[in-house]
């Protein structure tokens, strides 16, 4: 059955980082039912499930595995397939490893790995308007330009097991994965809660995700 | 490719929305969170957010209301992070990490810090390791002084002895990700940037600079983009009392092959 982006409920998983009121604002102006929460109740209850991010891979993990239940929420989106979005660190935990301050473990869902991006001569982190090249179609790029500016805030890059999850990448530097989508899995790293339209139009698409 | 920047400023002196000249008078142009919607609108690529009201003279009766008064300046960044979704960069009178804190949580991106810095550099090691160089936006004041730049502190009122070359070198060896270059001899002149200042600024360091102070036409944001290494362009009083201002900005830019987003008038999205 077809869904609109208003008729979802949306859970907006908390683990301390500092860009969830960003999404919270942007999201609820799509549906209005988009909710801020850690509890299982509100996990299982929700449509739709965003694990935002900004800061260390490692750190992130970290609150992760401290706060959120991560049991349901494997329940919810791996066993049960709700479509699921992560952006910027909530995109890199979704790979098995990160080499940030060190090596730490991922949630591994997407496999793969989170590196230091390779910018050559550029200064990091890559912070601004950067525009994406499609690898492949995703129903999360409905109506956005093929070459869309997304607003970027980061230093380290993901590399999914798979190369066929790649769905859109960005150059700075070297070319490097902007976007990557495994079934109902989803990761990006710019931040779409930040990117205007193009952002919300991200949000719209995924929430119309069934 | 990344992309050059067009970011309006906007200055809000005791809690409402103004124009300033030379940092010492100010036009004032009414309700804080109303532009920003409208500017939001019209396609900026980040907004610029700076407190510039005043201590000092008014401070005894400031200090009664010091909280209402500092709330109100909180309160504000909460209602634009509700009705605009683009990066905002938020300054004035910020002091101590807890004030970072604070502006972060309502909804700031970056914060710029200008007089803290220069009274205690090291905040800038302690605020980079807290909470990343990406947050972080060195704001300098310059002024000329006997042919001289130097750079000033406090709202333009105190000398530093600083040249600006040397304190961008400093704020980016400490941990500052971006630099906002004002100069205050421009300031609300409309003649154009301080383009030679722009010049040895961006070609001393590597992180974004982003130029500030003297726009009249929008010739003057092609010319900082041409003739300087500077990565984004601001406006603050010619954005004002110009209908569609950041939109015709923003196609002057990318007509004349400026490395900007496209110009586009973006729906009103509604909270």
């Amino acid at each position: 059955m077809a869904r609109t982006a208003e008729s979802a409920s949306v859970c907006i998983l908390d683990y301390g980082s500092g860009n969830v009121q960003s999404v919270f604002n942007l999201v609820s102006t799509i549906t209005p039912s988009a909710q801020v929460s850690n509890d299982p109740e509100a996990i299982r209850a929700a449509s739709h499930l965003i694990l935002p991010g900004v800061g260390a891979f490692g750190a992130s993990m970290a609150k992760i595995r401290a706060r959120i239940p991560l049991d349901v929420v494997e329940d919810v989106a791996l066993k049960q397939g709700r479509p699921l979005l992560g952006i910027c660190v909530g995109f890199q935990v979704m790979a098995s490893v990160g080499f940030e301050f060190g090596e730490h473990q991922g949630l591994g869902w997407l496999g793969g790995s989170v590196r230091r991006l390779e910018a050559g001569t550029l200064p990091l982190p890559h912070v601004g308007w950067n525009d994406i090249r499609v690898e492949r179609d995703s129903p999360l790029l409905t109506g956005i330009r093929p070459a869309e500016d997304f607003y970027f805030v980061h230093s380290f890059v993901v590399t999914p097991a798979d190369p066929s999850d790649v769905v859109a990448t960005t150059e700075y530097g070297e070319s490097f994965v902007a976007m990557a989508s495994r079934g109902n899995l989803h990761g990006v790293q710019f931040h779409p809660e930040k990117s205007q339209r193009a952002g919300r139009r991200l949000f719209e698409n995924f929430l119309a995700l069934a | 490719m990344k992309k050059e920047r067009l970011i309006p400023v906007l200055l809000l002196r005791n809690g409402f929305l103004v124009q300033s000249k030379g940092f010492k008078k100010w036009q004032n142009l009414g309700n804080p969170t109303s532009s920003v919607a409208r500017l939001s609108e019209w396609a900026s690529d980040e907004l610029i957010y700076l407190d510039i009201s005043r201590d000092g003279a008014h401070d005894l009766r400031r200090d009664d209301l010091g909280h209402p008064n500092r709330g109100t300046f909180l309160e504000i960044i909460q209602d634009v992070a509700r009705v605009t979704f683009m990066p905002i960069t938020v300054g004035g009178r910020i002091r101590t990490l807890e004030h970072i804190e604070q502006r972060l949580r309502c909804g700031a991106d970056k914060v710029a810090l200008n007089t803290q810095p220069l009274r205690d550099p090291s905040f800038l090691d302690l605020a980079a390791r807290e909470f990343g160089a990406q947050c972080l936006v060195a704001s300098m004041d310059v002024k000329l002084i006997d042919g001289q730049y130097e750079v000033m502190a406090d709202g333009g009122t105190e000398r530093t002895g600083l040249s600006p070359v040397e304190w961008a070198r400093t704020v980016e060896g400490r941990g500052a990700g971006e630099i906002l270059l004002n100069s205050i001899d421009r300031d609300g002149m409309r003649t154009g940037y301080d383009i030679p200042l722009l010049q040895q600024v961006s070609d001393a360091v590597r992180i974004p600079v982003i130029a500030c102070g003297g726009v009249g036409e929008w010739n003057h944001l092609t010319e900082a983009l041409d003739q300087t290494q500077v990565d984004a362009v601001a406006v603050a009083n010619l954005l004002h009392f110009v209908d569609q201002s950041v939109y015709l900005a923003k196609k002057y830019l990318f007509e004349h092959g400026c490395n900007v987003r496209p110009p586009d008038l973006l729906g009103a999205v509604q909270p």
